[in-house]
């Protein structure tokens, strides 16, 4: 095979988003702990390194739109260029979830706990999985995790819902007092909804990228 | 009428005991530009000059299979290879115009195809000039030698020096590498209006103007055809890896 520059570049760039899904993944982690301790600095903490994530955004644009202008690539290549650029903005979108989490720690917090938090720790430990199993199956572009991925949104869908029936019949719809912060955690569990819907398309993305098939917005074989 | 104008089937062709071509098999749309890619030696050229009957006069050469022409074989006993040179013309990399002026340049087909009416061949020579995006430049001085035009006027003339005989098709041996990449501009340009009337077959070594102006794609390698197909698909998914590594330069 011919050594060439480009190849350094294209793994500059997969450099640069592994980068980015390791700081995304960082920032679930703490917004998820910072929700289950009630840790106010610890949220804040994740508010502030998400300028980070912000930067490391606009490197990944940058240096794939020269790529595309500079090099051209065709077949692999451009579907890998492509691809990043996609991925890029669904963690950038992943990451800002996380500051949203902490941003309800902060109100939360500073209120008596509305109910111990048995279903939300659930589902932000499965949001926290398939994303990292998204970016998994980008790193290591494997097809078959990326589908894995996929079939797991049904599951997701369902106990965002049971704990929004929760919130909404046996708290709110019972007493007022508690609608303020049963509000705060509806949203924290749309928030986590969210997380895995962006999972969803990375792992869309990935298949597109490593097979040439088109998933998105069409049902897919087990 | 069909879709497709040429069908090769199982085409072999040899110099002397070297096999050039192996069992090629295509089918060329009616009004599409097929590009041709491939290393050099893949046998890229010798398909294109099969296809006019351009190889006939290599001593030693021989030929196995078919190449059909809207459904009539080109190699059959009744075929004129004059008439099939005629319906098939041929623009080569390097620029070759007649030592005449620019006027007999485009004319001289019509003349030894013994036309002698002077008007129909001024119409012609305009019409001709105009199909190749060159009448605007010289208009005004078709009297001039055609080696007072530059490189990329040169090469426009030779189309309009093709296109004067009326052709069907048109076979283009890279036919812009010669040129600045503004002239290659213009050229590019011309095969995309040129296709609205002709069929079009085009060998380049450039991967992005194969990209930019062919709608199928076919890649050649070691005298096969490996891969033929959409040129959207070639260049975003190929079927075949071999492909996939020389279109992005990991090797060839």
């Amino acid at each position: 095979m011919v050594e060439r520059h480009f190849d350094d570049e294209l793994a500059k760039l997969n450099t640069h988003i592994v980068k980015m899904a390791a700081l995304t993944e960082e920032a679930i982690y703490r917004s998820i702990e910072a929700l289950k301790n009630r840790d106010k600095d610890l949220a804040k903490d994740v508010i502030e390194a998400d300028k980070k994530i912000d930067e490391l955004e606009n490197m990944v644009d940058d240096a794939a739109v020269r790529l595309l202008a500079i090099r051209q690539p065709v077949a692999d290549e451009l579907r890998f260029v492509t691809t990043a650029v996609k991925i890029n903005t669904d963690l950038e979108r992943i990451a800002d979830l996380a500051v949203n989490i902490s941003q309800r720690v902060l109100t939360l917090a500073d209120e008596p706990l509305l109910k111990p938090l048995i279903d939300i720790p659930k589902l932000s430990e499965a949001a926290r999985e398939m994303v990292k199993k998204a970016i998994d199956s980008f790193i290591n572009r494997n097809e078959d995790l990326a589908k894995e991925v996929i079939f797991t949104d049904p599951e997701i869908n369902r106990l965002k819902n049971a704990i929004q029936d929760e919130l909404v019949n046996d708290y709110m719809a019972k007493d007022l007092k508690t609608v303020p912060r049963a509000v705060q955690l509806l949203l924290v569990a749309r928030h986590l909804e969210r997380m895995c819907d962006h999972a969803t398309n990375i792992a869309e993305d990935v298949i597109f990228m490593v097979g040439a098939h088109v998933v998105k917005h069409r049902k897919i074989e087990d | 009428m069909s879709d497709i104008k040429i069908r090769v089937r199982e085409f072999n062709f040899y110099y002397g005991q070297d096999k050039a071509l192996k069992d090629v098999n295509i089918d060329i749309h009616r009004n599409r530009v097929l590009g041709i890619i491939g290393p050099s030696g893949c046998g890229k050229s010798t398909f294109l000059r099969s296809l006019n009957r351009m190889n006939d006069v290599i001593l030693g050469s021989r030929y196995e299979g078919l190449i059909e022409l809207d459904g009539q074989d080109i190699f059959g006993p009744k075929m004129d290879v004059v008439d099939i040179r005629r319906k098939i013309g041929m623009v080569f990399q390097k620029s070759n115009p007649f030592p005449k002026t620019i006027f007999e340049n485009v004319a001289y087909g019509l003349k030894i195809n013994g036309i002698r009416d002077k008007s129909y061949i001024t119409g012609r020579v305009e019409e001709s000039l105009k199909g190749a995006a060159l009448w605007g430049e010289v208009k005004d001085r078709l009297g001039d030698s055609a080696f007072d035009l530059s490189g990329g006027q040169q090469q426009r003339l030779c189309i309009a020096r093709a296109l004067a005989i009326k052709p069907e098709i048109l076979l283009m041996d890279e036919p812009a590498s010669a040129l600045d990449p503004t002239a290659t501009l213009k050229i590019e340009e011309l095969i995309q209006d040129l296709k609205k009337k002709y069929t079009i077959i085009i060998v380049t070594h450039n991967m992005q103007q194969a990209a930019r102006i062919s709608d199928f794609t076919a890649f050649f390698m070691l005298g096969e055809l490996i891969e033929h197909d959409e040129t959207g698909k070639i260049f975003t998914s190929p079927s075949k890896k071999i492909t996939e590594d020389y279109i992005t330069g990991r090797f060839g």
